[in-house]
């Protein structure tokens, strides 16, 4: 044999073989490599099948699905009055137009997701067109519509757009809520008090206060928990265990029952807002030891460098440490959010109307008996939609932040 | 002779039980190099890093450029704004590019415009010999290219003195001479080098005087010359032998 080290520079430099598999090849390879892979897959197709075909039967045939296309509205927005609602279609106007800005100045090219994201009003707006309902289909595509605007204006200005973007997404949450909430008793923009928030909007206000409250103190609670000031680590410690060592729904009891027994008389807070509060502690705790866990997976050499370099501890963190950890721990974050968005369904149990209060009290009325099925279907979809697309968003935003590859 | 630009008196150090460093004294005139060599333990990376305070001295005194090293944040962050430091395993930022490593501290700490801190950087990166490299991020180069980024990241500061552990102890052979190549540019541009190194070639070419660490003292110090072709120390000799004759 030639030594090859020698030669690399006439040797041809050849391509990785390539594996072709015909249709036939690839079955044989991975449904029946071995007798017993054979069986697994003949007893597996069966019960999918069996399954498959059962669920399909009863969803097109026993199936009554009036019990949400009656009360569809109401699965939606609770008892939201229905002359404010077009408030609740300006805020998802406000962000398709800011999603498409973001959209068209960060990610830029069209894609599958794109495709998937501008799809889904469109087959709502069909579905709502066919089962006929209020109209509301046209604002569903008014929202396709904004969407390729905000993209269109931020392909077409992406210098001037950049800015206005990330303004408008910081401005979007706080603008969000007035819109929803309004203000003064009579006129424009009048106050829908939150006793009338109810169903997904409910459900989804409840989960994004969650998520964006219990970061930022999540992120301190960890910084607080790797202090070297004793104090603050010990304090950081004690209500992280703490928290920890409680079931969320006793936070939302105590938050429902037991605050107003320990606040004057006249002061009253909001029983949403209450709810929130307990969902907001309860969700930093965990973050922060998610956080934590990321803060470790950094090298001490990036602590060194960052010292010698001469940046103070807040520029460390915020140049160095913290980038790196939580693009580190995002799967588990994301997790973590769905977990949480998942978890506002048992304000249900303190009294609160989301979408599985509504679902409760639908079913609670004499001309639905017998729908639970249909009812816990539905709602069981339209949860999985959304934890679904969080998940998913979550590993295109592994990809394009390159997680795992350097 | 001037003012020395560093003066350690009676420098000690303990992790825990263990003596790292059992009083060591060296001044520095500015534009030296010095070359500190000697066994792995002996407190010679110890010893370079209680300089920016990466390491907490317990007893002696540090003055670096007329400050003197104590618990005084102040005192710290003036130090570390003079000293750069290149690190055995480069520890450039991985989530930054290239780039971004070296403008990080002149903006950050110098408040330098952005515009000005990468133009020093690019030229920087010229000096090192990879402007094309700017824009890839620390994993996507090979060892000898991040570690000469990272001499980059500490010149960008304009230090007055510049701190090297074991630069090329965890380089390939081949990747060994171009970085030893930037630094003895450095040191003919009139750098205060203090580099912790076996690399006797480099030492031999350019360094002022040589500090042989065992044990955490200093055993034995001197020129090149001295402590190549005639050591005192029996330790000195047995080290030397042990390294040049491998």
């Amino acid at each position: 044999m030639t030594s090859t080290t020698l030669t690399t520079g006439k040797q041809e430099i050849l391509p990785p073989p390539t594996e072709r598999y015909t249709v036939l090849g690839w079955i044989r390879k991975n449904l029946f490599g071995s007798w017993f892979d054979g069986i697994l897959t003949i007893v597996g197709l069966a019960f999918i099948i069996y399954a498959g075909v059962g669920s399909l039967r009863w969803a097109f045939t026993s199936a009554r699905w009036s019990v949400i296309t009656d009360n569809f509205a109401l699965f939606m927005k609770g008892q939201y009055p229905l002359e404010q609602v077009w408030r609740l279609w300006v805020g998802l106007y406000l962000l398709a137009f800011v999603v498409g800005l973001l959209w068209g100045v960060f990610v830029r090219q069209r894609s599958f997701t794109a495709w998937v994201l501008l799809g889904a009003p469109v087959l709502f707006a069909l579905i709502v067109l066919i089962i006929g309902g209020s109209g509301g289909w046209l604002s569903l595509l008014l929202v396709d519509v904004l969407a390729v605007a905000g993209w269109a204006l931020a392909r077409w200005q992406p210098q001037r757009t950049r800015r206005a973007a990330i303004t408008l997404l910081i401005l979007y949450f706080p603008l969000l809520i007035l819109i929803i909430r309004g203000f003064g008793a009579e006129g424009f923009l009048s106050l829908v008090p939150t006793n009338l928030w109810g169903g997904l909007l409910l459900s989804l206000l409840i989960a994004v206060v969650g998520i964006v409250f219990s970061f930022p103190f999540g992120v301190l609670l960890a910084l607080g928990r790797q202090s070297q000031l004793r104090a603050v680590k010990t304090l950081c410690v004690i209500y992280i265990e703490f928290i920890r060592g409680v079931p969320l729904i006793t936070l939302l009891f105590m938050g429902q029952v037991m605050l107003p027994f320990f606040l004057p008389s006249n002061v009253v807070i909001d029983r949403v807002i209450r709810a929130m509060v307990a969902v907001i502690l309860f969700a930093a705790a965990y973050l922060a030891e998610n956080v934590r866990g990321g803060l470790q997976a950094i090298p001490k050499g990036q602590y060194e460098a960052a010292d010698a370099i001469g940046l103070n501890g807040f520029q460390k963190m915020t140049y160095i440490i913290l980038p790196q950890a939580l693009r580190a721990v995002i799967p588990v974050l994301v997790g973590q959010f769905i977990g949480l968005f998942k978890d506002t369904s048992l304000v249900a149990l303190v009294g609160l109307l989301d979408l599985l209060g509504i679902a409760r009290g639908v079913l609670a009325n004499p001309n639905y008996i017998g729908r639970q099925i249909e009812v816990y279907v539905f709602v069981a979809l339209v949860y999985w939609v959304f934890s679904y697309s969080m998940s998913y968003g979550s590993r295109r935003l592994e990809v394009a932040l390159g997680v795992g590859e350097r | 002779m001037s003012e020395p630009i560093i003066i350690c008196r009676d420098v000690h150090k303990w992790y825990g039980q263990f003596h790292a460093l059992r009083g060591v004294s060296m001044e520095v005139q500015k534009g030296e190099v010095i070359v500190i060599f000697g066994p792995s333990g002996s407190g010679k990376s110890t010893f370079i890093r209680t300089i920016n305070r990466l390491e907490e001295h317990q007893r002696g005194t540090i003055i670096v450029d007329g400050i003197e090293l104590s618990h005084d944040v102040r005192n710290i962050a003036a130090i570390r704004r003079e000293v750069g430091m290149v690190f055995p395993q480069f520890n450039l930022f991985t989530g930054l590019p290239v780039l971004h490593n070296i403008t990080l501290g002149p903006i950050q700490v110098r408040k330098w415009k952005k515009e000005k801190a990468e133009e020093i950087a690019m030229q920087l990166l010229e000096r090192v010999g990879i402007p094309e490299q700017a824009h890839k991020y620390p994993g996507q180069l090979s060892g000898g290219q991040q570690q000469r980024v990272a001499i980059a990241r500490a010149l960008a500061m304009q230090p007055k003195i510049m701190l090297f552990d074991e630069p090329t102890s965890a380089l390939d052979p081949e990747m060994i001479k171009e970085v030893l190549d930037v630094m003895v540019e450095l040191a003919k541009t009139g750098m205060t080098m203090l580099v912790v190194t076996h690399e006797m070639g480099f030492a031999r070419a350019v360094a002022d005087r040589m500090f042989f660490f065992d044990q955490g003292v200093i055993v034995e110090s001197g020129t090149p010359k001295e402590i190549f072709e005639n050591p005192k120390e029996e330790r000195t000799k047995l080290f030397l032998s042990q390294i040049l004759h491998h």
